[in-house]
């Protein structure tokens, strides 16, 4: 029976959890770009750098502290507000919301898929449920929020999640959680109403609790980014888990 | 300890029985596990700070929004430097609060340098004291003052008009609900008791972290 007992050592990379790079040439919805076209674009390994870290999958984080990190956020303010690939779901605040309502719908499915998985039991199921609870919370209170300002809530995507065992799961679990929380703050900025913005920072320490938990439970650092989170824009987060979305 | 744990233990019941402004401590604190931290290099000053700098033309409002999180970023640091000599802590967890003090000490100096550049005056590190006797009372006492940080940063954010500032404060808040998540987890409590974070007011926070400051 697998438990959510913390691993000894750092986790190696695991290609199928590094949402990154796997499939480099996968299309990206509109823009049609590939995800290697889009690593170029944005900036190369200083960005992927950030982004990365922001995945929580490296323990070397110091290092890209003093060297990529600096960089990467330097570039961070303005690139995240020509990023306007919340656009597709709709604009301004109903966009930005309508991108996270995708993500939450994204995790719920995962979470779900992953309890009924059979790979965990006990305690660590109900940790897994609890945490899929909270994400499905996320989603019908954005639903509502799209509603409430007078926009149509996206659709749920199709999901599909490579569930091979427990530690491959907790280990894509943490890249999911990171990269959201890391989307959460790469929005937090653009968003225009302060109700709207009250409630995605709501959420968003939520995602970094949840990200800190697995990280620890897989022996990294909660705080990958050491101490200053760093943001994924819009383009990023959605070529990530483009992997995860069957239609 | 190195499961997960649902129950919603609490640690020290003596805490939530602190009113904050109607809010029951409780409803703040987590409950938590196990973490391991991995030691970082005290981080430059955040690049979203340098924009701050750069762009914000100095609002009076921002730079009292950032001195209040620089005084709770004081009472962190000071928390856990004085953590580290007094509060027996050993092994995974000495790691995990040479991270936080790490941290928080990142945030108190990219804070005081923010608040200069845009023309303002640094408060002042407070006097504190912190009531605990032994390494169960500190974790327990931690948890408290970091989900009382992810409160305050979230409740004073939506007030904040540089949007280079709101990043940093956004940034910094992730890193105080990861502490909060991975100090929880310490103590054997939920790393993430709620779907939504709670906010807390000025008052709230202030009169929550009052039993601290010395005068």
């Amino acid at each position: 029976m697998p438990t959510l007992k913390r691993n000894k050592k750092p986790e190696t990379a695991d290609p199928e959890t590094e949402i990154g790079v796997a499939d480099p040439d996968q299309k990206f919805g509109k823009s049609g770009v590939s995800r290697r076209q889009l690593m170029t674009m944005a900036g190369g390994s200083v960005a992927l750098g950030a982004f990365l870290a922001a995945c929580g999958d490296d323990d070397s984080s110091s290092d890209s502290n003093s060297s990529g990190t600096s960089g990467s956020s330097g570039s961070s303010g303005s690139s995240m507000e020509d990023d306007n690939s919340t656009a597709q779901f709709g604009e301004g605040d109903i966009g930005i919301m309508n991108y996270a309502l995708t993500l939450e719908y994204l995790e719920t499915a995962f979470y779900d898929d992953v309890a009924k998985s059979g790979l965990f039991k006990g305690a660590d199921l109900e940790t897994i449920r609890k945490f899929g609870s909270q994400e499905a919370e996320h989603v019908a209170a954005l639903t509502a929020a799209v509603k409430g300002a007078g926009g149509k809530p996206a659709p749920k995507p199709k999901t599909e999640f490579p569930l091979n065992n427990a530690q491959q799961v907790l280990r894509l679990a943490s890249t999911v959680e990171n990269l959201g929380a890391a989307a959460y703050l790469g929005q937090a900025a653009r968003i225009q109403s302060p109700e709207v913005l009250a409630a995605a920072l709501s959420i968003h320490s939520v995602e970094g609790r949840h990200a800190a938990a697995l990280n620890t439970l897989l022996g990294k650092t909660p705080v990958p980014d050491g101490p200053f989170a760093q943001p994924a824009p819009a383009s990023m987060v959605l070529n990530a888990v483009q992997p995860f979305i069957v239609s | 300890m190195t499961e997960i744990k649902t129950e919603n233990e609490m640690v020290h019941p003596e805490l939530a029985a602190i009113e904050i402004e109607g809010t029951e401590r409780s409803d703040v604190l987590m409950k938590g596990a196990l973490a391991a931290g991995a030691i970082f290099g005290l981080g430059a000053i955040s690049p979203f700070l340098k924009g701050a700098m750069a762009t914000s033309g100095g609002s009076k409002g921002d730079i009292e929004v950032l001195n209040y999180a620089l005084t709770l970023e004081y009472l962190e640091s000071a928390f856990y430097n004085e953590a580290l000599k007094k509060a027996g802590v050993t092994g995974e967890l000495k790691e995990l609060v040479n991270t936080l003090a790490t941290d928080e000490d990142a945030h108190v100096k990219a804070l005081t340098q923010t608040i200069k550049d845009l023309g303002g005056k640094p408060v002042k590190a407070p006097k504190v004291e912190f009531p605990y006797s032994d390494t169960a009372g500190f974790t327990a006492l931690a948890e408290t003052i970091e989900n009382v940080g992810v409160s305050a940063y979230n409740g004073a954010a939506p007030k904040i008009s540089s949007k280079e500032v709101l990043e940093a404060a956004g940034s910094i808040v992730q890193v105080e609900a990861r502490h909060a998540a991975a100090i929880a987890l310490q103590n054997g409590s939920d790393p993430a008791p709620d779907a939504f974070d709670k906010t807390m007011t000025e008052a709230q926070v202030l009169k929550a972290v009052q039993p601290f400051l010395v005068s």
